[in-house]
């Protein structure tokens, strides 16, 4: 061996080579592997939108729908709900909506399309669990906010818009789906006004 | 006969050899005590996991239609179903109470020091598959405490800048967990980690015995080769590859006096094991939570979400700062720090018989905030209790910093050139 006649240069040309073309394979190999963890076409295909019926819920009344396997939280806020929600901006993260967590229809005081129906997903910006809806009681959380929502995992939480406190472990206010109503008491989540 | 038939195999695969090397004539030092079992009993319990596990699979049916009612199936309708089932469940538990005494242990007596920095990492290694192992297992039965648990501690990645949000729904496999995540969850479950975890303990055991065990005194039995008077050095035989380069004081062979030893610890172990098992399966709603009784169900968090016992101090940490990502770097730094702990560690004493005061003081505290954390995890969260959290954080934490701190010109013990006792 030791006799053996070396060519280093021709030998460690020949390991780089061997090794670049082994780590394209490796990788070549690796995608289908990741890959398939991706949803499949079934699990995309099943995002359909979700018609529900809007005329029979109360005032202060949430109603839960099912869009994508989520939660959505509908609402119908009295004028009381409505009046309160501009009294505690000064303890909100996002009073104002800036980060776009709801479509551009949605931007506004009252983070919907009509002004006393809140439509949100019912999963806290956190880790997802499901917020509580705190009707009369939430000022047990926040003096003189009388309801809102409370997420029982990490203590998050919500106004009657959606809109998250500050000092709770939830970065951004409650997610508004894209949603329209093609007549006055159909609420169709899923798709914007206009598309549908 | 039977003595050619081992020659026969001894000539193509040195079985006798490892086994003398590994058992027989490993030498173990001669003063371990209660802290020592626990390594053993870990295995006792892994072995518990696998074949239970095994077991189990043959009449789970991982799907999101079929999986809760296959559990009530195993525990109804299966001979033996429910005690397979049990044996599980609390094995899961008891992983992780002799996992954290056996940890505690190498915390006391220094046995993560120079020369184990690597043993200790493929321990932590292990510690860190199991968590996952249990994480992934706990989503299996589809309950609702299941799938809440998993939505939660799968957000935490959302948590991560940019590709966060791309890297959950990679996880899932779908928009929420689904039946596609509880199916990789179990293929990763019952195959993936257990091989990997398997792997991971035969390389710790194999780290073990090239540096030889700890002990309760942290003093070296290997001494250099000629520096001990022969009526001195240990009476036994042992392997000649650890007696060719040092004189062996203060041992005994591992076979047969500490598996001995242990079988006395195991026997224990199993009577305690047992009483849960089939007095307490649910552990009081800590083994197995009320809310995984009922099924899975995504519109509706369960009013009190925590997460199993063992998972509290980290699910604390994670708690108590109001900030997503912060958060998820807290959690993940808890456990980063205990990876770090040999080189937090400047020290060169190891048993915290010959440390300085402040060390013991240290280590006690450390030990209480983690208790702490562990109890709070399973409370609701109230101002108060992030409050009491905050702080045992700051404790959990300081500890790493203090040792850091006074460990570099510590005030120490002399340490005894032999293990103490008889």
């Amino acid at each position: 061996m030791s006799n053996a006649p070396v060519n280093n240069g021709r030998r460690r040309f020949l390991t780089a080579a061997t090794s670049v073309v082994g780590g394209i394979g490796v990788v070549g190999v690796a995608v289908p592997f990741i890959g398939s963890w991706n949803p499949s076409a079934r699990a995309k295909a099943a995002g359909a939108p979700v018609e529900v019926n809007v005329s029979k819920i109360e005032p202060g009344q949430l109603i839960r729908a099912e869009w994508r396997g989520k939660p959505v939280y509908v609402v119908r806020r009295s004028e009381e709900i409505l009046s309160g929600l501009s009294t505690h901006d000064d303890q909100l993260k996002d009073p104002q909506s800036e980060v776009p967590q709801q479509p551009a229809y949605a931007m506004n005081a009252h983070r919907s399309i009509k002004p006393d129906l809140l439509v949100a997903l019912g999963v806290c910006t956190h880790l997802g669990c499901a917020p509580t809806y705190r009707k009369g009681d939430f000022d047990q959380e926040v003096a003189g906010v009388k309801d809102g929502f409370y997420c029982p995992c990490h203590g998050s939480k919500f106004d009657m818009a959606g809109r998250v406190f500050q000092n709770v472990p939830a970065p951004t206010n409650l997610m508004v789906p894209e949603h329209s109503f093609p007549n006055e008491d159909t609420l169709l989540i899923g798709v914007s006004g206009g598309e549908a | 006969m039977s003595f050619k038939l081992m020659d026969w195999i001894e000539q193509r695969l040195p079985l006798m050899e490892a086994i003398n090397k590994h058992v027989t004539q490993y030498p173990a030092p001669k003063n371990f005590n209660f802290w020592y079992v626990f390594g053993i009993l870990a295995s006792v319990v892994l072995v518990n996991q696998l074949l239970t596990g095994v077991w189990l699979t043959m009449n789970y049916e991982p799907s999101g239609e079929g999986a809760f009612a296959s559990v009530e199936y195993i525990m109804r309708d299966v001979d033996y179903g429910w005690l397979l089932r049990y044996m599980h469940s609390t094995g899961a538990s008891a992983f992780f109470v002799v996992i954290y005494m056996h940890m505690f242990r190498g915390m006391m007596y220094g046995s993560y020091q120079k020369p184990r920095e690597l043993l200790w990492l493929f321990g932590m290694l292990i510690f860190l598959v199991l968590m996952a192992e249990a994480f992934m297992g706990y989503l299996l039965p589809w309950g609702n405490m299941s799938y809440w648990g998993a939505q939660v501690i799968i957000s935490i990645f959302g948590a991560i800048p940019i590709i966060g949000d791309d890297l959950t729904l990679w996880i899932r496999g779908d928009y929420v967990i689904s039946g596609a995540t509880l199916n990789r969850f179990f293929a990763l479950h019952v195959i993936a980690l257990p091989l990997v975890l398997v792997v991971l303990v035969f390389l710790h055991i194999l780290a073990l015995h090239e540096v030889g065990s700890n002990n309760p005194d942290g003093t070296n039995i290997k001494k250099p080769k000629g520096s001990v008077a022969p009526e001195e050095l240990s009476k036994f035989a042992f392997h000649e590859q650890y007696t060719k380069k040092y004189d062996i004081v203060d041992a005994i062979p591992f076979h047969p006096y500490y598996t001995v030893k242990d079988l006395v610890a195991i026997v224990i172990f199993l009577i305690i094991f047992c009483g849960v098992m089939f007095f307490a399966p649910e552990g009081g709603g800590y083994f197995i939570e009320a809310p995984n009784f009922e099924p899975a169900n995504g519109l509706k968090t369960p009013e009190h979400i925590a997460p199993v016992w063992y998972f509290g101090p980290f699910y604390t940490i994670l708690r108590i700062i109001p900030d997503k990502l912060l958060g998820a770097v807290g959690m993940f730094g808890a456990i980063i720090a205990l990876f770090m702990l040999p080189w937090c560690d400047r020290g060169v004493v190891k048993s915290i018989r010959y440390r300085c005061t402040a060390h013991t003081v240290n280590l006690v505290q450390f030990a209480i905030c983690f208790i702490i954390l562990g109890v709070l995890g399973t409370l609701p969260a109230s101002p108060l209790n992030n409050m009491i959290g905050v702080v045992a954080s700051f404790g959990y934490f300081g500890f790493f910093v203090a040792i850091w701190i006074y460990s570099k010109n510590e005030k120490t013990k002399p340490v005894p050139d032999r293990v103490t006792g008889k």
